[in-house]
């Protein structure tokens, strides 16, 4: 049993308790908020069905593979291991093929090799941007989003760079 | 933006599939993924279903006020210009706290409403423009918060690392440089902004 699976029923009891104590119509007020949820939903997906689209071509394309390529001169310079190149590009667009090629990763360097680490730190300090992105701002329908893209792959670039150098400081 | 990522990527893919003589894959794939997108879009409806309701009732118990009142000094510094406790702050407070717990599911709807809400609280005159906080909060949730990352050590220990856990100093290190540099390109880009106006 771990953390995540007591945190939800302890979230979801705790807030039923404490809204009866308050005496709230739970039910009226949840059933209100699944009616909003599916507000949400509609507003969201075309966007979303977009980006699923555009992605799935993106990793079929093995474009991911002739960046990484393209750029690993840039890798080298940076310690970076070539192996986590593809993951680097990928992990932006899409959080299922990130783990697609993290799990080739670790099967084919091993979970405690250099590359292996440095997947693994650069796997659980980031998200999935692009994602995030699009379904934020289509909820808000925001078309102008300024220097949201640029702030985030700011993020993104420094995730990749410390997750090599912390991996060799503290790892190896 | 979103117009340049979507043209962009489906140009680039094309060449590359081109390049690399896989076309016949590429277009199996577009029109297999439309049926991927709408399965995604079905998983997400019963999540965001789920915690909107959830969330529904903490809101109107009161219990998400109290929340964002314990928040609110660390927030506000992030946050400018929105109510100390008011609806906007409370689904910020609720959505940081998912990300750090690792609950992804609820997070994403959480934000969502964090967004609407912003949008109602600021309420610009120009709709289709991101405002400073908003960007602020989606920024945010491009970054990792997460404490633990379940994902990434379970995979470890499926794969027989000894440790898997080993690498959680390296990951609070490189998630708190990514998330300082996420903030701070933020914070400085939307002063530029400000001052161009002025």
């Amino acid at each position: 049993m771990s953390f995540s699976d007591i945190i939800i029923p302890v979230i979801f009891a705790g807030v039923m308790i404490y809204a009866l104590c308050m005496k709230t119509d739970v039910f009226s007020e949840f059933t209100a908020g699944v009616k909003e949820g599916l507000h949400t939903i509609y507003d969201i997906f075309p966007s979303l069905f977009c980006l699923v689209v555009t992605v799935a071509a993106f990793r079929t394309s093995g474009g991911a593979e002739l960046i990484t390529t393209l750029i690993s001169p840039l890798l080298d310079l940076l310690g970076f291991p070539y192996e986590c190149g593809n993951l680097m590009i990928l992990r932006p667009f899409s959080g299922s093929g990130a783990i697609a090629i993290y799990e080739n990763i670790l099967k084919t360097s091993g979970p405690d090799s250099y590359a292996g680490s440095v997947a693994s730190v650069l796997l659980g300090s980031s998200e999935t941007t692009f994602y995030t992105l699009s379904v934020y701002f289509a909820a808000v329908k925001a078309k102008k989003t300024r220097y949201a893209l640029f702030a985030a792959l700011i993020g993104d670039f420094v995730c990749a760079v410390v997750s090599a150098v912390s991996v060799r400081l503290l790892l190896i | 933006m979103m117009k340049w990522i979507v043209a962009g990527m489906m140009i680039i893919s094309a060449m590359f599939a081109a390049i690399n003589g896989r076309m016949g894959e590429l277009s199996t794939a577009l029109l297999e993924e439309c049926g991927g997108a709408v399965q995604l879009a079905l998983t997400l409806t019963g999540m965001i279903c789920l915690w909107s309701g959830i969330m529904r009732v903490a809101q109107s118990s009161g219990l998400t006020e109290k929340l964002a009142k314990i928040s609110a000094p660390i927030l506000s510094l992030l946050f400018r210009g929105l109510k100390k406790s008011g609806k906007a702050m409370q689904y910020i407070t609720l959505n940081i706290t998912a990300n750090i717990l690792g609950l992804g599911n609820a997070s994403t709807p959480f934000g969502i409403a964090a967004m609407r809400e912003i949008e109602n609280e600021e309420n610009s005159p120009r709709h289709d423009i991101a405002s400073d906080n908003m960007i602020m909060l989606t920024v945010l949730n491009t970054a990792s918060l997460q404490l633990v990352p379940t994902t990434a050590a379970a995979l470890r220990l499926r794969y027989g690392s000894e440790a898997p856990m080993e690498i959680l100093p390296a990951v609070w290190i490189t998630s708190v440089c990514a998330l300082a540099a996420a903030v701070a390109a933020v914070k400085i880009c939307g002063r530029i902004s400000r001052r161009k106006r002025l």
